[in-house]
């Protein structure tokens, strides 16, 4: 009965979407303030309806009702009851319509915190959020209903996959999906810009505070689902450059090319086209990302020919996304135009840079993604794109990026000189010189080197700009109260910028220094790896809600002392008689130990894997820098003054 | 600078940085695209010497072997027409098993045992990999072909 309420909704839901895809459309072309007025009310409606619907599938998930081929296939009796919750986004279906509930979330924020647009504006971005909706909630009704029953319900669940039953899988999807779908209000307010043909600096306004919390969702999503590959994947990789990581890491590169942009835009009314151009193309990639993720077309190409509707409705709505709004950009582009002029050597060059290798990044990314599903589909072989290639071309794209982002904040908008950005930062220059020659006495390798040395040179130019922009003033006012008067949008930029450089240090000494190694013991060993003596104290047999385990336990000193016990597990997940990994983690500021074991050779002796990986955690706290720069940014005085000016007038 | 130089030099860079980007991605591509190969293929001398790529196929029941030191392991793969041996030294994915699908990344050695880098074998445990089931399906087709040439 629930179901049928929530499947009843979901297509209440689309009606309500095509109403909110046409008439605020119509009505802000033909300028009927009724039919722009409708906008919101069915925008929040939409939201109100597609909840229940998500409701309804977590109360089948929670009461266990096995008649619907969503939960047989995704759930289980002795699931605990907040996986069973998770569940709702672990498949193909629910994950649609966790998609959808977001756009619908977003769709009603825009709806409620754009009082101090224009009508017409509201009409028109509202309205292209209702088509997208109409999309996928089609795409839902017609080809994957989460609410589908089964003729011959089975007695119980076949589980949610093992690898998926853990606390990474109840918040990365939401926070990563917040990110994707946080892009379509971008992308929404660009089609409404073109559609309008007006584009300024106000439209920049409106439109960054929006993409910067998209931004800094996805930055937060990628960030859990590395650190969850981290420890429960079981050996200690944390990005492998795959091609469901790659579908979420292209649209944050053309996104964070997207907040430079928009900057630009909104300070200097300069890179409208272009702006408009990246608000695309970072939306197309994260529907790109969302349907390569879950139509199974990584697994297989074919995988399409199990359900043809399928795949060809992915593709016709992706054309009719990327195609139309690229039509609609060739049209209305020239009338948007270019925006204000600057000099050759400027703060926009720079930005302008940067754009530039971001998206030849992505493209890079993106070519390394399709390339070889291309060649399968086409039956030229089976060839697979490796990490070795990612990085082959990445790191050098991204080298310069670096170089950029420590020198850009230095040189003015519109035209600079030369002489007195290399004069502001000659000690910073001579720091990172000191710094290289340091590191050079350690005797480290040419990659490690470059990356200190492009970390180091990131942190002391944006910590020296700090202490220029605290130098500046009159005397009168300390130096407290100048900190204090940085508007939060510069605070943003610091720690964003601080955080790349964080996070480079921790990738550099993860790749230049960490160490693993296997080896075969039984209790009562140990082992030494890499100064720390790992010894094997233990063996017991351990019940969880539906799995067992063998539980080893470690005793770890360095030398002198015991440090920590650790206690890696190897679980067998019963349901669908599946073995799984878990490793056990010494986490630490300087260094992460890193212990699992392998499997049970016959004679009692387990394959163990020791690994010691130095800074590791220095990435994830870079990645949380970044976020809270973004947090920071979006949260500047200058967006929420119009609204309370406007609602005092 | 004249407006118009000033143009082509800004669209000079980008056409650079493109460029920058194009050549690392060829270079890039030539080296470390990984091709894949079946048993057959290999044991026909189609797979490349001092050079890195993939197979895959069923690991053959009962031919898992684990050296003295406890870490290196040797399993046949089979396409069910030919086989080849496996080294590999490390520890088997969670999936492993005897009489499954599995692909290998590594080179051929010299007594044309092939020296794995990486195993992998994905997913739930009626999965095959994709690359797996392919094999197979390559040496059913290169059988029967075989078949009708001996038939007539």
């Amino acid at each position: 009965m629930i179901a049928e309420l929530a499947h009843y909704c979901l297509i209440l839901a689309l009606c309500l979407a095509l109403i909110q895809g046409t008439l605020p459309l119509l009505g802000a072309a033909r300028l009927q303030a009724r039919w722009m007025a409708l906008a919101r009310p069915l925008a929040c409606g939409q939201f109100l309806f597609v909840s229940l619907a998500f409701a309804g599938l977590i109360v089948c998930l929670v009461n266990n009702d096995f008649s619907l081929l969503y939960v047989a296939s995704n759930s289980n009796s002795r699931l605990p009851v907040y996986y069973r919750i998770a569940a709702s986004w672990g498949g193909h279906e629910g994950s649609l319509l966790l998609w959808t509930e977001m756009l619908g979330l977003w769709s009603c924020a825009v709806a409620l915190l754009s009082w101090q647009l224009p009508e017409r504006t509201v009409a028109r971005v509202l309205g292209v959020m209702g088509l997208i909706s109409v999309g996928f909630l089609c795409f839902m009704l017609f080809t994957s209903n989460p609410f589908e029953r089964l003729l011959s319900p089975p007695l119980d669940g076949r589980d949610l996959n093992p690898l998926l039953q853990d606390i990474g899988m109840i918040i990365h999807p939401p926070l990563l999906y917040m990110g994707y779908v946080g892009f379509s209000v971008a992308f929404a307010f660009a089609i409404a810009a073109l559609i309008g043909g007006q584009l300024d600096a106000a439209w920049a306004r409106w439109s960054r505070p929006w993409t910067l919390v998209a931004w800094l969702f996805l930055t937060l999503g990628i960030l859990v689902g590395s650190f969850w590959a981290y420890y429960e994947l079981g050996w200690g990789g944390w990005w492998f450059w795959d091609a469901v990581e790659n579908a979420s890491f292209m649209p944050w590169l053309v996104g964070t090319a997207l907040l430079h942009s928009l900057a630009v835009t909104e300070k200097r009314g300069s890179f409208k086209n272009w702006t408009v151009l990246l608000a695309i193309i970072c939306f197309s990639l994260s529907l790109l990302g969302t349907f390569l993720v879950r139509s199974g077309v990584l697994t297989s190409v074919h995988a399409f020919a199990t359900d043809p509707r399928r795949g060809l409705y992915i593709l016709l709505f992706l054309a009719v996304v990327v195609g139309g709004s690229l039509t609609l950009y060739a049209w209305r582009a020239p009338s948007v135009g270019l925006g204000g002029r600057f000099a050759l050597w400027s703060r926009e060059t720079t930005l302008l840079l940067n754009n530039v290798l971001l998206l030849s990044a992505a493209a890079t990314v993106l070519l390394g993604t399709l390339y070889p599903l291309f060649l399968d589909a086409l039956n030229l072989g089976k060839i697979s794109v490796g990490p070795p290639y990612f990085e082959a071309v990445f790191v050098p794209l991204m080298l310069p990026v670096l170089w950029l982002m420590g020198a850009g904040p230095y040189v003015r908008w519109k035209s600079a000189e030369l002489a007195p950005l290399l004069r502001r930062l000659r000690w910073v220059a001579l720091l990172c010189v000191a710094l290289l020659v340091g590191i050079a006495c350690y005797a480290a390798t040419p990659m490690v080197m470059l990356g200190l040395g492009s970390a180091g040179w990131v942190l002391a130019s944006t910590a020296s700009h700090l202490r220029e922009r605290l130098g500046h003033g009159t005397a009168d006012s300390g130096w407290l109260r100048r900190l204090r008067k940085q508007p939060r949008s510069y605070w943003g930029m610091l720690l964003a910028h601080a955080g790349i450089g964080v996070f480079v240090i921790g990738v550099t000494m993860v790749k230049g220094y960490e160490h693993s190694e296997d080896r075969a013991m039984q209790v009562g060993e140990s082992a030494t790896v890499a100064g720390y003596t790992f010894r094997f104290t233990a063996l017991r047999d351990i019940q969880g809600p539906n799995y067992t385990a063998a539980q080893g336990t470690f005793e770890v000193s360095d030398g002198t002392r015991v440090l920590t016990l650790l206690r890696p597990e190897k679980r067998l997940y019963t349901v669908q008689n599946m073995p799984m990994t878990e490793a056990a983690i010494d986490r630490g500021a300087l260094r992460d130990l890193y212990v699992s074991l392998g499997e049970l050779t016959e004679q009692g002796v387990w394959v163990v894997r020791f690994q010691h990986k130095p800074m590791v955690s220095w990435i994830w706290a870079g990645c949380l820098l970044m976020a809270a720069g973004g947090a920071l940014a979006a949260t500047d005085r200058r967006y929420r003054l119009k609204r309370s000016r406007l609602a005092s007038a | 600078m004249k407006p118009r130089y000033k143009r082509l030099l800004l669209i000079g860079m980008g056409v650079a940085v493109l460029g920058l980007g194009a050549t690392l991605v060829l270079s890039a591509f030539k080296k470390n695209l990984v091709f894949f190969f079946t048993p057959s293929q290999i044991l026909a001398g189609e797979a490349p010497r001092n050079h890195s790529f993939r197979m895959g196929g069923l690991v053959e029941k009962g031919s898992l072997q684990r050296q003295p030191d406890g870490v290196t392991v040797a399993f046949m793969v089979t396409d069910n027409v030919q086989h080849i041996r496996v080294q590999y030294r490390g520890i088997l994915p969670d999936l492993f098993k005897e009489g499954k699908g599995v692909v290998a990344q590594g080179q051929l050695g010299t007594d044309s045992q092939f020296i794995a880098e990486e195993v992998l074998a994905k997913h739930d445990e009626n999965y095959m990999p994709p690359d797996a089931a392919y094999a197979l399906k390559q040496a059913q087709k290169a059988a029967a072909q075989g078949a009708q040439k001996a038939a007539p």
